[in-house]
């Protein structure tokens, strides 16, 4: 679009840098809000960082460290997730979670845990003794000692919730601009900000810097960052369908000082998930799977669970946790520089992304401007794509089914790929849709899927009678 | 309640679709997932299809065709996937027309195979585009007209490593290297003489892929050989020779799985351990050629009329199969005593020589010494005659 002199003035009221959960759902809240918000992101799609992989856990912060940001604004951001959840669209599966003691010191450790939890303010955490986690979980192993019932912790679709927030915010007049990367910046006199980013500068009244793995070299743009970005990689094993009835709720373990313990959960597509791993590494960017690590993951799944030994792994990845050297969320505004730090979201950002953008609210309104009396709210409910909610395979009338494994049908491919916001890689695709995710990863509809795709999404393939691609 | 339904329109499906028309069922339907049916030779170009079944040499679509026009008398519906099995012959479909349950007294599980992922491999590295299975990679050539990458490697040396060279070749593709984890080339001549003279590709032998390296796309893989790490620049990986039975709609459900071939358990009837179910072609256990497939529907089809007229002998009669010493899988894994010959078909776990022994409560009913290569199908003869009294039969491998 072009501007003419008598348009719009062409500085954003705010401009978010990071499409990942957090920049998602600061968007919407902005935008929402009224204000005139920018969403700027270096991939060719949202979730180009931490955000894509992650355990896709709605926790309750029952083992948050009490009193702290962070476990403020998961409990926030949990209850705003339940509230909001069913008018986008977004799923919700209720299946609790269950600490489970193996040995006599994780058994002592549990009264601490129940503690804790009320102290969180999360009181319907209660002990279980052996035999009523046994009742509950009957596949696990029968050398269990005991557990704590965590009701309240859920599991969801980790890729649709910041979509759906995004496109909220466009719903709302947000703009959002990908595979633009913000390079550099300087405050104009009036204390606006001029960034330079790959895709050509930009104006904005208040940045907000929600980089996550990128954090403290975007935050070098307006001042020495505080805190220094420490990439923790969490590595997963997502096994087949057939094994989601061996775990009904989240199994957690007992955190100590020597293990990191391994979590099994469903996830909303049906499947079971074995991980993370927790390991610290310079690389910003690369989060690989290594076969050491996963078929250590898939011998722990098996102690707990013996039965997955007989059941075949679908998938493995790997996403990187924006860890800081603090413990706690980092979230400062700060008003003379017309910048808003949010950093160091390590590995609670899908449950508190809500709460940290309703609290960049109440900083933005009591820092740098009263927020106008919002607009009424208008909702987007996205495509469902998780197994607690009809699908459209199911409907009849559907159309060709592409991907078998996950019953993905034509229409939801086109669909992806069209407005408001098309899928801008084949990641983006997938996370969209599922395709290409289950069992065969793409042997039976690779073709199909990027016939349809490819002319959208360029550089994937080229045509045979073409030059090089 | 119908007389027959199959389940997948491959060689085998289509095969046995043909045989159970032929014999004068009227209502044998073939359920097929896909818009158009054929099963995976449909998207292999090369020739060598319909050897055994029609003595021609055809390329794989001319097969997929010559298939689907010889099973002409059964009723093949396209676009229609089966979702789930019940006990008793339950076929839960899907289609454009919504979702139902089909009953048949007969039914046959003929869903094929294909090729393990990188995940399932639990491969290293990056996850970036361009790691792709034989299948996709020679579908996407000449079904789909596309080129994914220009300098590949290809990671393994079976026949179907082959064939991906040669699709590559025709697709103006290079391959950088073709990479061997064994000391050995799978495929026998003349396997690395193609690779070697026709094509120019270096075939490397003892080299694991210890990883694969990129960001949006496939950059180079990271290989070992006698504990020396070198890079291979390279734009994609083509991953070959590690199959996975299409079988997760008999896990999922009510049939008793065999963890060896990753399929159902069949009797020498290719009876699953619900009797209304049987079960051919690759679906049972990793790859056999299309002709040995179609050969096994065939055989499942009589078996399927036998039942339908009665003739079959309880399933409560087989006694168990068991693979021992280095033997990774035998079927069909039950057998029913006083049946006649029977045959039993079984793979080696790895490369070695040894004896194959047969043996019923001790007794050795049948042995040989054999030269076992893990890619090559071992074929047993059991006098079921000789099992009356017996609690089970171990086939072993030492
Ligand atoms: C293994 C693992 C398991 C987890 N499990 C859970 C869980 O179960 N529940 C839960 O609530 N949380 C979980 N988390 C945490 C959650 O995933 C993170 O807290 C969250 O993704 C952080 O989001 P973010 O938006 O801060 O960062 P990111 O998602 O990394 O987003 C930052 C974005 O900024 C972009 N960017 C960076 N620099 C620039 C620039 N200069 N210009 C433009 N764009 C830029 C990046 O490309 C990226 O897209 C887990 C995390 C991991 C890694
Ligand atoms: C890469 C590759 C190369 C090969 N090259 C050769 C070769 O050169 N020569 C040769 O002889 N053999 C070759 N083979 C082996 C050959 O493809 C198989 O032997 C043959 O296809 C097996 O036949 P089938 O009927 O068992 O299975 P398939 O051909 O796999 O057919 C199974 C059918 O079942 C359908 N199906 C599966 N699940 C469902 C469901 N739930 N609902 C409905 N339909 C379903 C599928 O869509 C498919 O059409 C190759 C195999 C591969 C993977």
């Amino acid at each position: 679009m072009t501007r003419a002199q008598t348009g719009p003035d062409p500085a954003f009221d705010i401009l978010i840098i990071g499409a990942g959960v957090v920049g998602c759902a600061a968007f919407r809240a902005f935008a929402m809000a009224g204000l005139r918000a920018a969403l700027v992101e270096r991939g060719a799609d949202l979730l180009s960082g931490a955000s894509k992989a992650n355990s896709a856990l709605l926790h309750t912060g029952f083992d948050a460290v009490p009193g702290s940001l962070e476990a403020r604004l998961m409990r926030q951001g949990h209850a705003a997730y339940r509230a909001l959840h069913a008018r986008l669209g977004l799923p919700l599966l209720e299946t609790g979670a269950i600490v489970v003691a193996w040995t006599e010191a994780d058994l002592a450790a549990l009264p601490g845990i129940v503690a804790r939890a009320h102290a969180n303010g999360v009181a319907d955490v209660r002990l279980l003794s052996a035999p009523e986690v046994r009742q509950r979980e009957p596949h696990l192993a029968p050398d269990l000692l005991g557990g704590v019932l965590v009701p309240g912790e859920a599991v969801i679709d980790p890729w649709s919730a910041p979509l759906a927030y995004a496109r909220q915010g466009l719903a709302h007049g947000g703009t959002l601009l990908r595979e633009t990367r913000v390079t550099a910046g300087r405050q104009a006199e009036d204390g606006s900000w001029q960034l330079e980013t790959s895709a050509g500068p930009l104006r904005a009244r208040v940045v907000v810097n929600c980089a996550g793995n990128q954090g403290d070299i975007v935050e070098a743009i307006a001042r020495p960052s505080p805190f220094e970005i420490r990439p923790r990689k969490g590595q997963f094993v997502v096994l087949d369908k057939t094994a989601f009835a061996l775990a009904r709720s989240i199994i957690l373990p007992v955190p100590n000082e020597r293990t990191k313990g391994v979590v099994i959960s469903r996830t909303a597509f049906g499947n079971l998930l074995v991980g993370p791993t927790a390991e610290e590494q310079q690389d910003r960017e690369a989060a690989t799977v290594e076969e050491a690590a996963l078929v250590e993951l898939l011998r722990q799944g098996r102690r707990m669970i013996p039965a997955l030994a007989e059941e075949p792994v679908t998938a493995t990845y790997a996403g990187l946790r924006p860890a800081t050297q603090f413990k706690d969320y980092q979230i400062e505004a700060l008003p003379a520089r017309r910048w808003i730090t949010v950093g160091g979201i390590r590995s609670t950002g899908l449950t508190g992304s809500l709460g940290i953008a309703a609290y960049l609210l109440e900083l933005y309104g009591a820092h740098f401007a009263p927020l106008p009396p919002p607009p009424e709210p208008i909702w987007t409910p996205v495509p469902n794509l998780t197994e607690t909610l009809p699908r459209p395979w199911q409907q009849p009338g559907r159309d060709e089914i592409i991907c078998h494994c996950e019953m993905v049908t034509r229409a939801e491919i086109t669909a992806a790929l069209a407005p408001p916001l098309p899928a801008g890689d084949l990641g983006g695709l997938k996370r969209r849709t599922r395709c290409m995710m289950g069992r065969c990863q793409g042997f039976y509809c690779t073709r199909r899927v990027l016939e349809i795709a490819a002319p959208h999404l360029p550089g994937l393939v080229a045509p045979l009678d073409g030059g090089a691609g | 309640m119908r007389q027959a339904i199959i389940i997948g329109a491959g060689p085998a499906g289509l095969t046995a679709a043909r045989h159970l028309a032929a014999a004068g069922l009227r209502d044998v339907l073939v359920l097929e997932r896909n818009p158009e049916a054929g099963g995976l030779p449909r998207f292999a170009a090369h020739p060598g299809w319909g050897m055994l079944d029609f003595h021609r040499l055809w390329s794989g679509p001319r097969y997929a065709r010559e298939l689907v026009r010889a099973a002409a008398a059964a009723e093949i519906r396209t676009g229609h996937s089966v979702t789930a099995l019940a006990p008793g012959g339950g076929v839960e479909v899907n289609s454009a027309a919504g979702t139902e349950t089909l009953h048949a007294r007969a039914v046959l599980l003929a869903a094929g195979i294909r090729e393990m992922p990188r995940s399932a491999r639990l491969l290293s590295g990056t996850r970036p585009w361009g790691v792709l299975s034989t299948g996709a990679f020679q579908e996407m050539v000449h079904a789909g007209g596309m080129r994914p990458f220009l300098r590949p490697v290809i990671l393994g040396t079976e026949l179907v490593a082959f064939s991906a060279l040669l699709t590559a070749r025709q697709a103006g593709i290079r391959p950088v290297a073709m990479l061997e984890a064994g000391r050995r080339i799978t495929a026998r001549r003349p396997g690395d003489w193609v690779a070697r003279h026709l094509l120019g590709v270096p075939v490397r032998t003892a080299t694991r892929l210890l990883a694969v390296e990129g960001q949006g796309r496939v950059e180079a893989v990271l290989v070992e050989r006698d504990g020396r790490r070198e890079r291979i620049a390279c734009d994609g990986v083509i991953l070959s020779g590690r199959f996975v039975p299409e079988a997760a709609l008999a896990r999922a459900g009510h049939l008793t799985m065999d963890p060896g071939t990753g399929g159902p358990a069949i009797d020498n009837h290719w009876r699953c351990s619900d009797p209304a179910f049987f079960a051919a072609g690759n679906v049972l256990r990793p790859v056999e050629h299309s002709g040995a497939a179609a050969a096994e529907g065939a055989a499942a089809a009589r078996a399927m009329l036998r039942a339908l007229e009665g003739r079959l002998p309880p399933p409560s009669a087989a006694l168990p199969v068991v693979a021992a010493g280095g033997l990774r899988y035998v079927y069909p894994q039950r057998v029913v005593p006083g049946d006649g010959m029977v045959r039993l078909l079984a793979r080696a776990a790895a490369a070695g020589r040894g004896w194959l022994r047969l043996s019923a409560g001790g007794v050795v009913l049948w042995q040989r010494a054999i030269h076992a290569l893990p890619e090559r199908r071992i074929t047993l003869p059991l006098d079921t005659g000789l099992l009356r009294g017996a609690a089970g039969v171990t086939v072993e491998l030492a």
